[in-house]
């Protein structure tokens, strides 16, 4: 398929890069990503993503707009209160950019429908908030050998990583189960800075970008970490595998699916 | 006592020789040190695992933070 005049014009900074090229836009047109959570860290993904032409994105959740999102959440607006975020999200990742087809996802991620959400697509992007939800994505995206990019948000910090098959350590290498309710703070708790989700929403965005793309390093292997307050970013260097990680391991004892009990979030995404 | 030095966070510190990792998790104030994956070198340790860690000089080690977050 050839290029339309807009299409050119469009993404005219893209195919300058040599990087990307008319190759790699080609490239990002014909890719899938997946965004499980439209909120705080999915909002920014999903319009970096559909601006980009990404030419397939799926988003997934269950939630309504609330007028507490719209600090962060800028994919919805003041007129989208009460209205389901993935048709919120749809409508403004349409607006964005006609060439993106847009598959919305009425439903909480769990054992019995992830598996289905996620084969379909090149890439994941976890971007939910609570721990059930993000071992469950790790876990499905293992098993199905997707790609995913981990991230979290709390306060004034943000945290980042990416699983490739085969190219190092899993969420599950890190964290061996979900913490107990309410032991560790949820960011309706806490708080967290509305830029926060910006920066690192976007960071997913372009770990999506780079690995459709096939170019760059990305960030498989290390746990990025961002301080706002000290304004430090660091990667932190993990090992490469983790032999007795009961999902990637050597040995692995984890072979279904988990629901873990919801944290209480709003029983939200 | 003699001193070793040992790297924390990505600083240079030092501590008394043969310090445990529970007690590096206590001088460094972390929080909720039970839900925190400490990376020595290239082994990633549990909360039940800290208390037998001998930390040895020329350690590097690094803290590992639950961070949910992300919608509601």
């Amino acid at each position: 398929m050839a290029f339309t005049n807009e299409q050119i014009e469009r993404y005219s900074r893209h195919i300058i890069l040599k990087e990307v090229g008319v190759k790699g836009q080609k490239k990002l047109l014909d890719s899938s990503v997946l965004i499980i959570g439209a909120g705080g860290l999915g909002a920014p993904a999903a319009m970096y993503l559909a601006a980009a032409g990404v030419g397939t994105i799926g988003i997934a959740d269950a939630d309504e707009v609330d007028l507490s999102n719209l600090q962060r959440q800028i994919i919805h607006a003041t007129k989208d209160l009460g209205k389901a975020k993935v048709i919120s999200a749809k409508e403004t990742m349409e607006a964005m950019n006609p060439d993106v087809n847009v598959n919305t996802y009425r439903t909480f991620v769990s054992a019995d429908n992830i598996m289905e959400l996620i084969k379909d697509y090149d890439f994941i992007i976890d971007g939910t908030d609570n721990f059930p939800a993000k071992f469950l994505i790790n876990d499905a995206c293992v098993m199905a050998k997707k790609p995913f990019s981990h991230a979290g948000i709390i306060r004034f910090q943000g945290q980042l990583m990416t699983y490739v098959p085969g190219e190092g350590p899993c969420y599950r290498c890190i964290f061996k189960e979900p913490p107990p309710k309410d032991a560790v703070p949820t960011c309706k708790q806490a708080g967290v800075i509305g830029a926060m989700g910006g920066v690192i929403g976007s960071l997913q965005a372009m770990e999506a970008i780079k690995y459709i793309l096939g170019v760059g390093k990305l960030l498989t292997g290390s746990l990025l970490t961002y301080d706002a307050l000290s304004m430090e970013f660091r990667k932190i260097k993990l090992p490469e595998k983790v032999k007795d990680c009961p999902v990637c391991g050597d040995e692995p004892t984890i072979h279904q699916l988990i629901d873990y009990e919801q944290a209480e979030c709003d029983g939200a995404l | 006592m003699n001193n070793m030095k040992v790297t924390v966070s990505g600083e240079l510190k030092e501590y008394d020789d043969g310090i445990t990792l529970l007690e590096l998790v206590e001088r460094e104030n972390v929080e909720t040190p039970e839900y925190v994956t400490a990376s020595v070198n290239d082994d990633l340790l549990g909360y039940h695992e800290f208390e037998k860690t001998v930390l040895q000089d020329g350690d590097v080690i690094e803290f590992l933070y639950f961070m949910g977050g992300g919608s509601i």
